[in-house]
C-alpha cells in the first residue's frame, strides 16, 4: 500500500519523496513521503495509527514511544525515513482480536492510567522492561519508565501494572520443556 | 431481594474504569485523533521577545509557499473586530497582536496550509519587525513609579495595577496584633508553574456555509462556557455552535480559558469554508497558556505564648501576566486565597491582595486547585510553621492548639466561610502515628550529631471545593450549577450525560456508580457522555474539583427524579397505592409483602408500554444543582525527608497521606486522584517553576528546562482515610481531585526547613532545588526566588 499518493499534499518540485516500507505490527506497510516527515506522523497521520501519541516534540515525554526493533524509541524524534526496512510495534500492535496484553489487562487491572494520554508509550516502554527482563525490581520498573512522563497518576499504579503484567507473563509462559529422561506424558 | 450494591457497581465499589478499554488499545479519541475531510493545518506565529512595539509585518513570504491557504494577522483580526477578546475575569486578551506585543510567546499571526509541517514553513517565512520596550518581570518593578505602561490599549489605565482587594475585619486583626504576646512574620513566593497537561491545547473548527453551523472540536474542560464566549466574540448565535470536548489529556486547569488558537481556527474555517486544525506544541503550550501561581506574600500571625491564634494578617501581590485571564469567580479577585487558615479557629484576619500586569503569558489559572486555593493553604501551612517555630512550640501541638475542634460546626472560618464538618484532630493524630511522629525527635538529634539532616513536614488543612453555590459564585456572570440528564431504556439500561468533562477522573465509571446506588441499575448497563454541547445539558465544566459536589450531585437529583417516577408506575403495576409501596436497592414492593415486587427494569418497560392513566410515558428527566455551600474536605499531609549538607538534596524517606473527603464513590479511583495530586505537590516542592530572565525570556519552554517528575524520583505515598460525609450532599460526598495537590508542598517544604531549623534558615521559596538548599545551609540566609530585574549598566 502506498500513502500519500492520492493525497499529493506536499508534493511541490521543490520537495523530494522517498519511498520507505517498513513492518508496522506485524504488515508491510509503504509510503511516499517527505525525508523531514517524522516517524510519529508517519504512523498517526499516515497509517492511521492514532494510538502514538505526540506530546512534547523533543523525546522527554514518552507519549510517542514505539518499539523499533524491539527498543522503545521516541517517535517524535525519529524521521521516518530512519525507520525504513525496519520493524516496528505500536499500541495497536499489543492486543490480539481476542486478547489484551497482560500489561494492558495490568494498567486497567491496578488502575495504572487516568487521561490516558501517556498511556501507549508508557505500555511499550514496559513491554521492551519485560521482554528483556521477566523479572524487574520496583527500581528496574522506575528506571525504565523514567522517560515516559505521567501528569495524573504519580506511577505508583504505573508501577504495579507493570509489576502485575511480570506476574502474569511469568505464570502464562510454558513451563520448562520437560527434562528428557524418556518419561510417558 | 435488594441488589448487593458493591456487585452492581454502586457506592463504594473500586470498579474498574471503563474508559480504559479504549485507551488501553490506543483508540482514544482526542483532539488531534480527529480528521475532517478536506482539513486545513494551522499554526501559529509567536513573539520572540516580552515587551515590544510591531513595527511591521510582511506575510509575503509565507504566501509565496506552496501548500499555504491563508495567513491571518493582527490588522485582519482587528478589521473583523476579533483583534481582541474578552477574559473570564472582565479583562481582554489579545488574540492577534496588533500594536504591541506583551509577553514573549504572544500569538502574532497563523498561517493555514495545506499540511502542518508547510503551516509551520510559512511561519517561519514570515518577517515582523519590533522595536524592543523594556520588559516587566515582577510585581515590585511593575509597581515602579516611572514603569513603563504594559497595558496602553486600555482607556483609563494609568499603571500596571489590575486591582487591589481586600477581606476581613482590619480593626479586629489590628487589635488582636496589639494583644498579642508574639507576632511571626513570613514573606514568601509561590512560584509560577504550569499545569502542563502531557496533551496541549488544540481545536479543529468547522464552519459550515450551507447550514451556518460552527461544529468545534476543542481541548476544553468547560464546553458550555466557550459555547457562551465563542457566541460573544465572533457574534455566532449560540444555537449555531456546537462546542465538542473529545477525550481530554489531562486539563488540571490549563483547558479552562479561551486562548487565541481556538479564535483564530474559528476565523480561519469561517474564511477557508474548510476545517481547521489547530494542535500546539509544547513550547507554545508552555509559554502562552494559563499558567499557575506567581504570588507573593508578606504573612504575620498573632499568638498568645501558649500557642493559641488570635489573628493573622495576609498581603498577596500577584502576577498575572499581560492580560488578566483568569478563570476565576467573579466576587474574588484573587481567586478564594481568603479561604486560607479555615481549619484553624482564628477570631480575627485580614487580608489584601494586589494584582499586577508584567510582561508574562497570562493565566493565573486554577492549577489543580479551587481558584488559588493551593496558595492560600501552602501561605497557611508556612505561616503555621514558621508561627509555631518562633513560639518555640511542637508543630503538631501548635496546630492541635489552634485546630476547629469536632463539636465546633458549622464553624465560621477567619475570613468568612462557613465549614460544615470535619474531624481534623483524628485525620492529624493517625498521620503522626503513621510518620512515627512520637520517636521522631529524638531520631532527628541522634542523626545531626552524625551529620545526617532529618526533617518532618505537617501540613493540615480544609480547603473549599465545588463552586457555587450560584449566590456566590459565577464566572462573567454565569452562575455555578451543574446538571445531569438520565434517561431509561424501555429495557432498563439508560444513557446519563452531565455539564461537567471528564479529563481522567474517571467520570464514565464513576456516574454510572451513582445512579447503580440511586435506582438499583447495574453500573455496567448505564453509559455516560460528557462534552458535546450539542447533547448534554448546560454545565460549567470540570475545574476546580467541582464535578462530584455539583455534577455529581445533579446525577443522584436526577436518579431520585427517575426513581419518583417508577415508584408511581410501581404502584400501578402492583394494584397499590403510592403509599404502600417501599423501595430497597432495585426494586419497588408492597409494604408488609416484600415479596410482591417489581424491579426498575420492569418499571422502565411499564414507562413505555404500560403507564397509568393520565401519566406522560417514558423514563427520563433532568436535574440542575445548584449547591447549598461547597464542600470541604480535610486532610494532613506528613513528609519525612533527609538533607544532604554536602550537595543540597533531599529525598523523601516517607509520605504519609490522609483525606477525608466523605462519601468516597469509587475508592480506587479516589485513592489514584490523591496520588497524582501528592505528585504534583512534590513536583512544586522540588523542581516544578517557570521562570524568566531580566529580558523577559521564559525559562521553562520545554521539557528540558521545565522539570516533571519521572517515575524515578517520585517517591511511594502511603495512603489513610477518615471519612466525615458531607452533610448537604445528597451521597455525602466532597471534591477530591485536588487536596494534596493543594495541600502538600508546604508538607515538603515545611519538612526540609525542619531539617534545617538548627541553621536558623526560616524560608526557601520554592522550588527547593539543591543549589537553593545549599545555598541556605551553607549561609544561613533565606533564599527568595523573585526572578531578577534588570538594572542599568
Amino acid at each position: 500500500m502506498t500513502l500519500f499518493e492520492e493525497v499529493p499534499v506536499t508534493t511541490t518540485d521543490e520537495i523530494p519523496v522517498r519511498r520507505v516500507e517498513m513492518r508496522v505490527n506485524g504488515e508491510t506497510r509503504a509510503a511516499n513521503i517527505e525525508p523531514r516527515l517524522l516517524l510519529a506522523h508517519l504512523l498517526r497521520n499516515g497509517l492511521q495509527l492514532t494510538g502514538t501519541h505526540t506530546g512534547c516534540d523533543t523525546t522527554n515525554c514518552g507519549a510517542c514511544t514505539v518499539l523499533f526493533d524491539g527498543q522503545p524509541v521516541k517517535s517524535c524524534t525519529v524521521f521516518a525515513v530512519q525507520a525504513d526496512g525496519h520493524d516496528i510495534t505500536t499500541v495497536e500492535g499489543l492486543a490480539t482480536a481476542s486478547e489484551l496484553h497482560p500489561i494492558q489487562e495490568g494498567f486497567k487491572d491496578e488502575h495504572g492510567l487516568q487521561c490516558g494520554f501517556c498511556t501507549p508509550g508508557m505500555m511499550l516502554s514496559a513491554k521492551a522492561l519485560l521482554d528483556e527482563n521477566p523479572n524487574p525490581t520496583e527500581d528496574d520498573v522506575r528506571w525504565a519508565l523514567s522517560g515516559n512522563l505521567c501528569r495524573c497518576t504519580g506511577y505508583q499504579n504505573i508501577v504495579k501494572a507493570v509489576l502485575w503484567a511480570a506476574e502474569k507473563l511469568r505464570h502464562d509462559a510454558p513451563a520448562d520443556a520437560p527434562a528428557d529422561d524418556g518419561g510417558e506424558a | 431481594m435488594a441488589l448487593d450494591e458493591i456487585k452492581i457497581g454502586g457506592l463504594g465499589a473500586s470498579r474498574k474504569r471503563v474508559e480504559d478499554n479504549r485507551f488501553i488499545r490506543g483508540k482514544g479519541n482526542y483532539v488531534d485523533d480527529v480528521v475532517l475531510p478536506g482539513m486545513l493545518h494551522m499554526e501559529i506565529l509567536r513573539s520572540p521577545l516580552a515587551h515590544a512595539r510591531i513595527k511591521s509585518i510582511d506575510v509575503s513570504g509565507a504566501w509565496a509557499i506552496p501548500g499555504v491557504r491563508l495567513v491571518l494577522t493582527g490588522e485582519m483580526m482587528a478589521a473583523r473586530n476579533l483583534a481582541w477578546m474578552p477574559t473570564l475575569s472582565y479583562d481582554t486578551q489579545a488574540v492577534l497582536a496588533t500594536d504591541k506585543v506583551r509577553f514573549q510567546g504572544q500569538e502574532v499571526a497563523c498561517v493555514i496550509a495545506d499540511d502542518p509541517y508547510v503551516a509551520k514553513d510559512g511561519c517561519e517565512a514570515i518577517v515582523v519587525d519590533y522595536e524592543p520596550l523594556p520588559p516587566i518581570v515582577n510585581p515590585t518593578q511593575a509597581m515602579a513609579p516611572d514603569a513603563p505602561l504594559i497595558r496602553d490599549d486600555k482607556v483609563n489605565q494609568v499603571d500596571n495595577k489590575v486591582f487591589d482587594w481586600e477581606v476581613g475585619d482590619k480593626e479586629g486583626t489590628d487589635r488582636a496584633f496589639a494583644e498579642a504576646d508574639v507576632v511571626s512574620e513570613i514573606d514568601m513566593h509561590y512560584p509560577r508553574s504550569h499545569p502542563s497537561p502531557i496533551e496541549a491545547c488544540g481545536s479543529i473548527a468547522d464552519f459550515d456555509r450551507s447550514t451556518s453551523k460552527l461544529t468545534v472540536y476543542m481541548t476544553t474542560q468547560a464546553p458550555h462556557i466557550i459555547r457562551a464566549a465563542v457566541s460573544l466574540v465572533a457574534e455566532i448565535p449560540e444555537h449555531m455552535i456546537r462546542i465538542i470536548a473529545p477525550d481530554l489529556g489531562g486539563g488540571f486547569g490549563n483547558k479552562v480559558p479561551v486562548y487565541p488558537g481556538y479564535v483564530a481556527s474559528i476565523l480561519a474555517s469561517i474564511l477557508t469554508e474548510r476545517p481547521v486544525k489547530w494542535i500546539e506544541d509544547k513550547s507554545g503550550n508552555l509559554i502562552s497558556t494559563g499558567f499557575g501561581r506567581d504570588v507573593y506574600l508578606k504573612g504575620q500571625v498573632a499568638m498568645r505564648n501558649d500557642g493559641k491564634i488570635l489573628g493573622v494578617r495576609m498581603h498577596t501581590e500577584s502576577d498575572h501576566g499581560a492580560f488578566f485571564s483568569d478563570a476565576q469567580p467573579s466576587k474574588f479577585k484573587i481567586g478564594l486565597m481568603h479561604s486560607a487558615f479555615a481549619c484553624y479557629d482564628i477570631p480575627n484576619a485580614h487580608l489584601t491582595a494586589t494584582g499586577v500586569y508584567t510582561n508574562k503569558a497570562p493565566g493565573g489559572v486554577a492549577y489543580r486547585c479551587s481558584f488559588r486555593v493551593t496558595e492560600a493553604m501552602y501561605f497557611q501551612e508556612r505561616m503555621i510553621q514558621a508561627a509555631a517555630d518562633d513560639l518555640g512550640m511542637d508543630q503538631a501541638e501548635f496546630r492541635r492548639v489552634n485546630l476547629v475542634r469536632d463539636d465546633d460546626f458549622p464553624h465560621r472560618t477567619p475570613f468568612g466561610f462557613l465549614t460544615d464538618s470535619g474531624q481534623y484532630e483524628k485525620c492529624l493524630d493517625i498521620g503522626l502515628e503513621a510518620i512515627g511522629y512520637a520517636d521522631f525527635k529524638q531520631e532527628q538529634e541522634e542523626a545531626r550529631k552524625r551529620g545526617r539532616l532529618l526533617g518532618i513536614g505537617i501540613s493540615t488543612m480544609t480547603e473549599p471545593l465545588g463552586a457555587g453555590n450560584s449566590r456566590e459564585y459565577d464566572i462573567l456572570g454565569i452562575k455555578m450549577f451543574d446538571s445531569a440528564e438520565l434517561r431509561v431504556h424501555m429495557t432498563g439500561k439508560a444513557i446519563l450525560r452531565t455539564g461537567a468533562k471528564t479529563q481522567g477522573q474517571g467520570h464514565e465509571t464513576t456516574w454510572a456508580q451513582i445512579v447503580a446506588h440511586e435506582l438499583g441499575i447495574p453500573a455496567d448497563d448505564i453509559v455516560v457522555e460528557e462534552g458535546d454541547t450539542d447533547t448534554a445539558p448546560f454545565g460549567m465544566g470540570t475545574y476546580a474539583s467541582r464535578s462530584t459536589p455539583v455534577a455529581g450531585a445533579a446525577v443522584a437529583m436526577v436518579s431520585r427524579k427517575i426513581r419518583a417516577k417508577a415508584r408511581k408506575i410501581a404502584a400501578h403495576l402492583l394494584e397499590v397505592s403510592e403509599e404502600d409501596v417501599e423501595w430497597e436497592l432495585g426494586r419497588f414492593y408492597v409494604r408488609g409483602a416484600q415479596d410482591r415486587g417489581v424491579s426498575i427494569q420492569e418499571c422502565a418497560m411499564a414507562a413505555y408500554s404500560n403507564v397509568p392513566d393520565g401519566m406522560e410515558p417514558g423514563l427520563e428527566n433532568n436535574a440542575y444543582y445548584d449547591p447549598p455551600n461547597l464542600t470541604w474536605p480535610f486532610a494532613c499531609y506528613i513528609a519525612k525527608v533527609e538533607v544532604d549538607p554536602e550537595t543540597g538534596v533531599w529525598d523523601v524517606l516517607k509520605m504519609v497521606a490522609v483525606d477525608d473527603c466523605g462519601v468516597r464513590i469509587n475508592p480506587m479511583i479516589v485513592e489514584g486522584q490523591i496520588m497524582g495530586g501528592l505528585t504534583e505537590a512534590y513536583a512544586m516542592a522540588n523542581m516544578q517553576f517557570i521562570t524568566f530572565d531580566e529580558d523577559g525570556n521564559c525559562i521553562g519552554s520545554n521539557y528540558m528546562d521545565y522539570l516533571l517528575p519521572t517515575a524515578w524520583e517520585t517517591p511511594g505515598f502511603e495512603l489513610h482515610e477518615v471519612v466525615t460525609p458531607c452533610p448537604h450532599h445528597p451521597i455525602g460526598a466532597k471534591g477530591i481531585g485536588e487536596c494534596a495537590t493543594v495541600g502538600g508542598p508546604a508538607a515538603f517544604v515545611n519538612a526540609v526547613m525542619d531539617a534545617l531549623k538548627h541553621t536558623g534558615v526560616r524560608n526557601i521559596d520554592m522550588p527547593l532545588l539543591p543549589d537553593r538548599v545549599y545555598g541556605a545551609l551553607t549561609t544561613g540566609s533565606d533564599i527568595s526566588g523573585m526572578p531578577p530585574v534588570k538594572t542599568e549598566a
